[in-house]
């Protein structure tokens, strides 16, 4: 069925992160801990769906000379709701995401699918695209931000998990582990596509 | 199709749905904004002063020193002071500006420290924020202590392997101590 294909696409065979290899500066970057993994995910999520939506609704009002400022408006004001809700109820997150939720804007992912799908599909695949994109997204960063947090600070969602013996890799939450975690996981993922074949 | 009259009619109209949707949020979310804030600062108020019972935010004593601007957040027992804190800042940290919420007693002894802002690097420098160093600055005043790291002839143990960061630590809260004293010496037994 068209709609399930469109809506697990994002999930492996489109993941974004590791496939289609966009949106990777916030991934690098947030993914210290598992905890900022959710948030910025969850957050693009968001964006992603009510930004696909509306511009799928508008798909054939707006001229295609200026679809690329009319994207980008359309998915900055869902950036700045964000912002603004985060910073009103979910302020310790506002505070560790920092400069990365504004970023969002310029997340690849989200205009990439603008361009790619929301703007030449129905509201409802569209819909199903960002859910499933953004979820995809979603759990790429848990995976990252989990591994990342479980080696370099020895817990996972801030619970200890690897006693207090744990010598740290503190170079896992910092930038040099998050290109190689990331590199390992797209060599990972390459490896299990070509056993598949 | 793509007329210059339509490709503005649409692009007006766009930014003037995104306008009117962004100021509606704005307002729904300007209290609870200004809530989260209040209660992160009492937070941090609450963590370095001794026990009080009234609103250190609405007992506000404002003063300048050295071209500083320096607002106390004064707790009270009872209707007398047992401390005043206030935000320090030091700009020597290794990554950047370190904001500290100070809190002093009376007597001129620390009573608290905590990190509000810091850049500091994970697993390092970021440790400052950690009981185990900030700890060790309570009690201290400038009759007591260099209030300096081991390493500059002080009594405050650095991180090892981090310096810079705690010794910016210490920087900004002798500005802190000096100031409290230059402004409210003569509370002081």
């Amino acid at each position: 069925m068209r709609a399930l294909d469109e809506f697990t696409k994002g999930f492996w065979e489109s993941n974004p992160l590791l496939k289609l290899v966009l949106g990777m500066c916030p991934t690098l970057a947030v993914t210290t801990s598992a905890e900022n993994g959710v948030a910025m995910g969850l957050a693009a999520t968001f964006v992603l769906v009510c930004s696909n939506v509306l511009i799928s609704a508008l798909r054939k009002i707006i001229p295609r000379k200026v679809r690329i400022p009319c994207f980008i408006v359309v998915i900055a004001s869902f950036v700045t709701i964000v912002d603004l809700v985060m910073h009103a109820f979910f302020i310790d997150l506002y505070r560790s995401l920092g400069l990365f939720i504004p970023l969002i804007v310029v997340n690849c992912i989200i205009l990439g699918r603008a361009e790619a799908f929301a703007s030449r599909n129905t509201v409802g695949y569209s819909f199903l695209d960002g859910l499933g994109m953004g979820l995809g997204f979603t759990v790429t960063l848990i995976v990252l931000g989990t591994i990342r947090e479980l080696i370099g600070n020895g817990t996972v969602f801030g619970l200890a998990v690897m006693g207090a013996s744990y010598q740290k890799f503190l170079i896992m939450i910092l930038p040099p582990g998050a290109f190689i975690t990331l590199g390992l996981l797209l060599g990972l993922m390459n490896k299990i596509e070509i056993s598949r074949k | 199709m793509d007329s210059v009259p339509k490709m503005v009619a649409v692009l007006t109209l766009v930014c003037c749905a995104a306008a009117l949707a962004l100021s509606q949020v704005y307002n729904v979310t300007k209290q609870p904004i200004e809530n989260a804030e209040k209660n992160e600062q009492l937070k941090a108020i609450k963590a370095v002063l001794p026990p009080y019972d009234n609103d250190p935010l609405k007992e506000v004593d404002k003063h300048k020193y050295e071209k500083v601007q320096y607002e106390f957040y004064v707790g009270k027992k009872a209707d007398k002071t047992v401390g005043r804190a206030f935000k320090v800042q030091s700009d020597a940290g290794y990554g950047g500006a370190i904001v500290i919420m100070l809190g002093i007693a009376p007597d001129g002894k620390i009573t608290g420290l905590y990190i509000l802002k810091h850049s500091e690097t994970p697993g390092l420098g970021a440790k400052i924020v950690e009981k185990g160093f900030l700890g060790q600055f309570v009690g201290k005043s400038l009759a007591n202590s260099k209030v300096s790291v081991k390493k500059d002839g002080g009594d405050i143990d650095q991180i090892t392997g981090a310096t810079i960061s705690p010794r910016a630590v210490c920087l900004a809260v002798r500005q802190g101590l000096v100031a409290h004293k230059a402004i409210y010496q003569k509370e002081k037994s």
